[in-house]
């Protein structure tokens, strides 16, 4: 589904329905789509409850889903080039194991050297991934399946019987999960610094373009003489990388951790991610969409909880959002592919 | 799985055909089995005793009888992720019929409608509006895990029959505990129906190349649809048995076992790409992690950590077939390349 190109063949075709044209204007602008979604959710809360729309509460939001946003990036680029990523909830709980567990051998280690390590785990843990991937040519939806499996286990052996307690976490390592920078959470800053090199990684460099290429045509990308498989171990590397850093996050935030870190976060992303207008398949959507679906989801998280209905909900009205995201993208992709039959006499559009 | 497909080829000489066999994923399978049952005898005296076979097929009948229907769904190419939310939301749905006064039987019939519908949901976003079915189930596992916890909420039903919950204590014959026995018989039933019904060989069709399959007059679409209503239904059944067992009925039942399904299929040599696997090599899987378990928690190791060992053997499953085929197919380079080189030096 490359929805830049059909549009573009379609603007020049003609004049075309005009809820043709709006479909394919709220497609090709999901991002601000989903960021007015996100106001108008907002506008309606604050009604019922005047304290939503105020800027502690969108601290709290913004800082206790950073770690969502954050894995949400690393995600959104695995599924762009037609992978997947089930690993990502258990990487990050094995970085913030061990890193915890740094802390409880010696209170005063680094804090720079807590990050290294912790990112540096989810480094290690991509690499495997992507090499087996590229490597046995076997399917990442399984690889990384067994690895969800394979790395929380280890967080089981080395967390059998040891406890992280708070007293033992620096206090200048804490407050990184709760303090702010002019009203800002360093949380969110951290994200929006990686969201945007990450976007403007994959809009600006030829590396970060072929990735939708590989998503888009995985056979054609190998005859055009992309390196695929360098570029797919790269995106597996980059997503363990933030997984490696969101569990040194999550440690700060928390300030505590336990051998569950994390579990449950691989189909959170991949809903976020879909939400947020990345095709299932590869080929389109933008990181900067991933991370807006994850804070849309975290949103709608707060205000059932702020519009007191009960939070229930929640995860009902997350899984019919899904829904209605990937079957607005299939009516787009159906009125542009019959707008290229009609008017090109394509016969065939995928 | 491969001599599936190739099966119409030529009439391979018996030899052949036993060196087909041997190759064959169910092999190496029943290999592994041995291995767990010569292990778990080694380790522990208690492994094969009345009392683990029974626990053991408690512990793993939930996921065997919702890995049948996935094996269909994942053979024509599709996937299902809900059908452990699908197990939560019938489990829901039972407790709370039956906590208001409809009787067991009738709670029964709401439960597995609530399946047929959800499974129906599912197989109607798939197959009517063409949506990838991994999306739609992700969707779908989310919101019936939700309209499981606004049907019953924190509470917990409880008291069902004892003549019912006895399936969570009472063995049937030969100590076989009765989710076991309902995955046997619902085994049974799918590996003929799979297995030597037109109906079957069609799903591989399908799951092979969908194109072809529709213009040879299979009907794709519908046939999809009812697979993924039939795995509402037979996860609701799950979820019925689950809350028998444990006579508790909670939102919570079955929470993250969609993957551990997935897991136990491809595991079982299904193809994730859908047009190979067979209801044995499944059966085989489920009996190899169900004994694992057992093992492992004989000998102290936590089901935690057994995880490790799950996740190891699902990777073989994909890359011993695999790399059984790349060195199959650097053999062959070779031999070629040993054919034309003399020719080439000569010219």
């Amino acid at each position: 589904m490359s929805a830049t190109a059909s549009s573009e063949v379609v603007v020049h075709a003609a004049p075309a329905a005009r809820g043709h044209r709006v479909a394919e204007l709220i497609s090709r602008y999901r991002p601000v789509v989903i960021a007015v979604v996100i106001l108008v959710i907002f506008g309606i809360t604050s009604i019922k409850n005047a304290s939503f729309a105020s800027s502690s509460n969108i601290q709290g939001i913004l800082s206790i889903g950073a770690i969502y946003l954050l894995l949400a990036v690393g995600e959104a680029m695995v599924i762009i080039t037609r992978n997947v990523d089930l690993s990502v909830g258990s990487t990050l709980g094995l970085s913030a194991f061990t890193v915890g567990e740094m802390f409880n051998h010696n209170p005063h280690t680094q804090i720079w050297l807590v990050f290294l390590v912790g990112i540096g785990i989810g480094i290690g843990c991509g690499l495997i991934i992507g090499l087996i991937t590229t490597l046995a040519r076997v399917p990442s939806l399984v690889v990384t399946l067994a690895a969800l499996y394979i790395i929380r286990g280890f967080v089981n052996i080395i967390g059998t019987g040891v406890q992280i307690e708070p007293t033992v976490i620096p206090h200048s390592f804490v407050s990184l999960g709760y303090s702010t920078v002019l009203g800002i959470p360093w949380l969110f800053i951290i994200v929006l610094v990686v969201a945007l090199a990450a976007a403007y990684w994959m809009r600006a460099f030829p590396a970060g373009r072929e990735l939708y290429a590989i998503g888009s045509n995985p056979p054609a990308a190998v005859l055009a003489g992309i390196p695929v498989a360098r570029r797919v171990i790269t995106v597996f590397v980059l997503s363990g990388a933030l997984a490696g850093l969101g569990g040194v996050l999550f440690l700060a935030q928390v300030a505590t951790v336990n051998s569950s870190a994390g579990s449950g976060y691989e189909l959170i992303e991949v809903t976020a991610v879909v939400v947020g207008g990345v095709a299932i398949f590869g080929g389109s959507g933008s990181v900067i969409g991933a991370v807006l679906g994850a804070i849309l989801l975290q949103v709608i998280n707060q205000a059932l909880v702020a519009a007191q209905i009960s939070a229930f909900w929640d995860s009902a009205v997350a899984g019919a959002l899904l829904l209605l995201a990937i079957s607005f993208d299939r009516l787009v992709s159906f009125r542009a592919s019959r707008a290229l039959v009609a008017k090109e006499g394509v016969t065939y559009v995928e | 799985m491969s001599s599936e497909a190739a099966a119409p080829v030529a009439a391979p000489n018996r030899a052949v055909g036993v060196v087909r066999a041997l190759r064959r994923w169910e092999s190496a399978l029943v290999v592994i089995l041995i291995a767990t049952l010569i292990f778990g005898t080694a380790e522990s005296p208690n492994f094969l005793t009345t009392t683990t076979i029974f626990f053991g097929g408690l512990d793993i009948g939930q996921i065997a009888i919702m890995a049948l229907p996935l094996t269909l769904i994942v053979i024509t190419g599709e996937i299902d992720l809900s059908v452990a939310a699908m197990l939560g939301l019938s489990a829901s749905v039972f407790g709370y019929a039956f906590a208001h006064g409809t009787g067991v039987v009738p709670a029964m019939a709401i439960a597995l409608a609530v399946g047929a519908a959800g499974g129906s949901l599912n197989g109607f976003l798939v197959t009517r509006l063409g949506l990838p079915s991994i999306a739609v189930t992700i969707g779908t596992l989310t919101m019936f895990r939700g309209l499981a916890e606004v049907v019953l909420g924190q509470s917990e039903v409880t008291n069902f029959p004892t003549s019912l919950t006895k399936v969570g204590y009472a063995p049937i014959f030969a100590h076989l505990a009765y989710p076991f026995f309902f995955f046997f018989v619902l085994a049974v039933i799918y590996g003929v129906v799979l297995h030597k019904t037109p109906v079957g060989r069609s799903l591989y069709a399908i799951g092979l190349n969908k194109e072809a399959a529709f213009f040879s007059g299979i009907r794709v679409n519908r046939t999809k649809f009812i697979l993924f209503a039939l795995s509402g239904v037979v996860c609701a059944f799950a979820g019925i048995v689950y809350t028998l067992q444990n006579d508790s009925a909670i939102y919570t039942a079955g929470t993250g076992l969609e993957l551990n399904v997935v897991a136990v299929v491809l595991f079982g040599g299904v193809s994730i790409f859908g047009g190979r696997g067979s209801i044995l090599g499944v059966f085989l899987a489920v009996l190899i992690v169900g004994l694992t378990q057992v093992a492992f928690t004989l000998i102290n190791v936590s089901a935690e950590e057994q995880q490790i060992v799950f996740g190891v053997l699902l990777l073989l499953s994909v890359l011993v077939p695999n790399s059984a085929e790349g060195y199959r197919r650097l053999r062959a380079r070779v031999e070629r390349a040993r054919r034309t080189l003399p020719a080439a030096g000569q010219t």
